[in-house]
This record gives structure tokens, sequence and C-alpha cells, in this order.
């Protein structure tokens, strides 16, 4: 009981993440990278990129799983250390997306491999990514999913925040 | 600059793996830590020197040429975005310059301030690629301070995309016959400003590369390749650049608002011929960029943004080029007088130069691969192709394009299986 409080404190505070291409259109996954970059630095969760995906706990996917990349995937899959999580990025990953009806079998990644957190957009912002990682954590410590209650925020506000960022 | 290196292990037409033994090959691939998307290379390696590298392509094949016919033009453009997110816009200008030049034989004639502003977006667009191609490059040699760096002034580009059309990555800014949205007053003051701020950043970035060792000593005298070969090989954009051929499309054969401003225009080459050129290369264009975006800025004409465009397009066989931030796009569109392509041929510019990463990773270490493959801005979501694999043994793997009597006969099957698909 002790022992699995303790395996979950640690999931939770450091999720690593192995990201894989399953061929989108690049959209997403320049999406991807920008949630580790500075302006919303996803380190802070404790979030790190792995190269391999014998060192990561949660498989971020995007793109429409191509025929070729099909069986990669589910290697990869295999490859994750259980417990493994994974998380559809884009509406690519989700449904097939615009790709859905090409002669190509693209209809998404859930038709491959079992998924946890769907992300819609095309390509979904990273304010968005970051709510659906956070969703997933949630999900790991048993909570409800966390409730976002949207704020109304004038424009004047956002510009004026901004250019104080620049300022700096 | 000659290259030592590559004449100690002779030239590739002598280096096959039978007469050579004591090579070994190691594959990377599909998925990759250096790679941030599907291709694989397989490398022949002799000690730490490669001899060889084979690209195979053709994991992200999603059949956007064949999905194109079923849809109506305007579809397409949204469609023709999504083949590259780094490089959307361009795309999109690109079969709407095709289109376009169809309905022209009828007279059609598109307003200039719309060439302005998708122009002015494609600059941009150019800025946050190279920007983008800064930090990634600088992860592969692993100057990571410097790819945290870049990544945050590119968001100052970003945010000036979103603010002009609302979105981050796949801007739908174009439609037939125009553009679709417009840019006020004060949209163009936050420009102006944001410009001067990335000039100033970019100069910065210039001043390091310049001058930094850790970079100097990565990149210089790594993945040579000579003018002779860049030409032989075909290779476009930045790349052919580098090696210094002076060819840019927007200077030799302007589109949209290009022709404009033709005499401030600078073809940026650079003759290291290594990845240290092509580092210099693309910082120089980007800081270009900011300066035609200024002007451009200053002198956008007044007037409508868009003109109704007729839903059928003439019959015509058309060839539009653009200059897509790696280098020279072709879209091919054969109109047949309905309001859906009969066929749209993409050649993207990663497929020009792909070849020309197996010639520069020749001679070097195989430490030096990521980053000699890194340096071409390689986009594999825009260029892969159907081939089939006949023989899985790598040493004597056989791709075979397919012939058109296999692809009827495939399309008959498929079609035969999925009743339901509509067109
Ligand atoms: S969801 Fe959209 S942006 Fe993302 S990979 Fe697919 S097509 Fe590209």
């Amino acid at each position: 009981m002790v022992l699995q409080k303790i395996i979950t404190w640690a999931r939770v505070k450091s999720p690593w993440i192995i990201h894989v291409n399953t061929g989108g259109c690049n959209g997403c996954d320049i999406e991807v990278v920008d949630v580790l970059t500075p302006r919303y630095d996803v380190e802070r969760l404790g979030i790190l990129i792995q190269g391999s995906p014998r060192h990561a706990d949660v498989l971020m996917v995007t793109g429409p799983a191509t025929q070729q990349m099909k069986d990669r995937l589910k290697l990869l899959h295999e490859q994750t250390p259980d417990p493994k999580f994974v998380v559809a990025i884009g509406a690519c990953a989700c449904s097939g997306g615009i790709f859905r009806h090409s002669y190509i079998p693209c209809l998404g990644i859930d038709t491959v491999i079992p998924v946890d957190v769907y992300i819609p957009g095309c390509p979904p912002k990273p304010e968005a990514i970051i709510y659906g990682v956070a969703q997933l954590l949630a999900k790991l410590q048993g909570k409800d999913s966390p409730v976002i209650t949207p704020k109304k925020i004038a424009l004047k506000d956002i510009k004026q925040s901004i250019e104080e960022d620049l300022a700096k | 600059m000659v290259d030592k290196k590559k004449i100690k292990v002779g030239s590739p037409q002598t280096g096959c793996s039978s007469c050579m033994p004591n090579t070994f090959e190691i594959p990377l691939g599909p998925q990759h830590p250096a790679l941030k998307e599907p291709t694989h290379f397989l490398l022949e390696v002799e000690g730490e020197i490669i001899v060889n590298a084979t690209p195979r392509i053709g994991y992200v094949h999603r059949g956007i040429e064949k999905l194109a016919e079923t849809k109506t033009y305007s579809a397409n453009l949204t469609l023709v975005e999504r083949v590259c997110g780094i490089c959307s816009h361009i795309h999109s200008i690109s079969l709407a310059n095709a289109a376009e030049g169809a309905l022209a034989l009828e007279g059609f004639e598109v307003p200039m301030r719309a060439q302005y502003i998708r122009t002015i977006v494609a600059e941009l667009e150019r800025i946050h690629s190279h920007i983008l191609w800064l930090g990634v490059a600088a992860h592969e040699i692993g100057f990571d301070t410097l790819f945290m760096l870049s990544w945050r002034d590119r968001e100052l580009t970003m945010d000036l995309l979103e603010d002009i059309s609302g979105n981050r990555v796949n801007y739908a800014m174009n439609e037939i016959g125009g553009s679709r949205r417009d840019m006020n007053q004060s949209q163009i003051d936050r420009m102006l400003k944001y410009m001067d701020i990335t000039i100033e950043r970019m100069e910065r970035y210039k001043d390091i590369c310049l001058n930094e060792n850790t970079i100097r000593m990565r990149t210089q005298e790594v993945g040579i390749l000579l003018p002779q070969k860049a030409r032989e090989l075909c290779a476009v954009g930045p790349t052919a650049r580098a090696s210094g051929v002076a060819i840019d499309v927007r200077y030799d054969d302007p589109y949209s608002a290009y022709g404009e401003f033709r005499d401030i225009f600078n073809v940026v080459t650079y003759d290291s011929n290594d990845v240290f050129s092509l580092v210099v290369v693309r910082i120089i264009e980007t800081i270009e960029a900011c300066i035609y975006i200024k002007w451009m800025l200053k002198n956008i004409p007044d007037g409508p943004i868009f003109k109704k465009a007729p839903r059928k397009v003439p019959e015509a066989q058309i060839l539009s080029r653009t200059e897509a931030p790696r280098g020279e796009l072709i879209h091919y569109l054969w109109s047949n007088n309905t309001n859906k392509p009969y066929r749209l041929k993409i050649t993207t510019p990663t497929l020009s130069n792909i070849n020309t990463v197996s010639e520069m990773m020749k001679g070097d270490y195989l430490a030096d691969s990521t980053i000699t493959l890194a340096s071409i801005d390689p986009c594999f979501s825009c260029e892969d192709r159907m081939i089939t694999v006949v023989n899985n043994d790598r040493r004597k793997a056989k791709v075979e394009t397919w012939s058109e009597s296999q692809l009827r006969k495939y399309s008959n099957d498929w079609h035969t299986a999925n009743k339901r698909w509509k067109k």
C-alpha cells in the first residue's frame, strides 16, 4: 500500500515521454516540441522527453498511423515498459482527420493501440497539449479530471501582458 | 575546399559492400532520437567513417495527391496545407497560383493587396521555419542553450501569425482569388516592432555562430557538398545556396508580390560548402526576410483583398513554382473544366535534397551523421512516395516503383473491397 503510494507519487512527479510521429504533417510535432521550450516549458511539471521507448512512460503519438508505420507503432508500444500510457495528439491521431478518406487506411492510432487521452485540434495549441497531459496525470492519481472554467479576459490585458513580457 | 577524408576512403563507385568486407551496417530510424519524423537510413561504416548511406523513404505516404482529386479547389487548399505543417502556407500559395493561372486564361486577376498579404505570411513562415531549424541543428550538436533561446524568439513570429490568421500552424489564409483575412493598422505596427526585435536577435545569433567555437568545431568541414555535385544532384534552396549555387525562385521567377521588390532582393550564398555555410545562409536569410516584410508593410497598397473566382477552372495544365523555406516547390495542376482537379502532382524540396545527404555523409564520422542529416532541414512528411521494397534482405534490397498496370490492379482491387468509399 505504502509502496504503491510511493510509486504513484514518483510516476506523477516525473512522467517521461517519447514522441512518435506516425506520418502526420509535422504541425503537431512542432507544437509538441514547442511545449518543451521556454514559453510553455513542461519541464516544470517534471516531464522530460526521451529518445528510447524503453525509458519512457508516456507515448505521445501524432499522425494517422499510415500503413508503413502501423507495425512500427505496435513495436514501440510493446517496447515501452508497463504501465504505459498513450496520448493521441491531433485530429489525425484521434480519427484520421483530413486523411481519413484516403486510399491508405489512415484511421487514427486507436485502431492500432489503446489510447488514454485524446487531444483534438489540427494542430492543438500548446496549452491544449499541456491540459491533456495534466488530465493524464490526474488519471494516474486516480482523481477526477481537472475542470477548467473559462474566464473572460479583455484583449487589452493580454496585449499588455505580452508587452510586459517583451520589456523584460 | 577539398575534403581529404573523402579521398582516403575512395570514390563511391568502388565502395560496394561485397568488395569491402570490413564495412559494417548501421540502421538509422525510422524511430530514432535524432529524427523527429520517420525515415530510414542505412549507413555503411568502416570503423568510424561512413562509406555509404542509402535513404529509404515512404513511411509517411498518405495518398494526398489521390485525395486531392476528390475535393473541390477550396477544400484542396485546406488539404495541401496539411502536406507539411512547417511550410504549410507556401503549399497553398502554390496551388492557388496554379488554379489562378488557369483562371487567368479567362482574364481573372487577383487583387494586389491579397498578393502582398500572401507574401508577408510566406516570409513570416520562412522566418519561423529557419529559426526552428537553427534550434534543431543546435540540439543535434548538443548545444541545447541555443535551441531553447532560438525557440523562445521564434514565439514572437508565432504570435504575429496567430494575430493575423488566428492559427499557429496551418494558417488558412488563402482562397482561390485572394486572401481570407485583412490586416489592420495596429497589426501592421505590431509586426514592424516585432520585426525589429527579430532582426536584433538574429544579428546576435549570427555573431554567436560566427565566433563560437562549439558551433564552428561541430559544423566546419562536415557534410561537404561541392558546387559541382550540388548541381549534379539537383539540390535546391538553402542547400544549393550554401554551396555557392545562386538559385532562388523568388528572384529568378517572381510570383505573388516578389516582383515588386526585386531590386532590394538578395540571393544569399556562402561558399564554404559545409554545414557551417548552411547555418550562415539560413541566419542571413532570416534577417533578409525581416527586411522584405518591413518593405512590404510600408508599401502595401489599399484595395480589396478578395475577388470572387468562378467555381469551374478551365482546362489547362499549369506548373507553379514557389520557393518554400527548404527550396523550390512545384505544383503541377491539370484541370478539366470542373470544380475538382483532374490531377495534382506535388514535388517538394526535400525530395530533391535527399540525394545530397548521402553525398554529404560519405567520408564523415558517424557522430556527424545526425547534424548532416538535419542540415538540409529534411521534411519527410512533404516528400514521401509510394514504393514497395521487393527484397527484404538488406544487402540486396531492391526498391521498385509501381508500374501502371500494377497500380491499376491495386486500385481495382481496392475499390472492390471498399465499395462505400465516397468520391
Ligand atoms: S492533426 Fe493536423 S496538424 Fe496535426 S499532424 Fe494531423 S494534419 Fe498535421
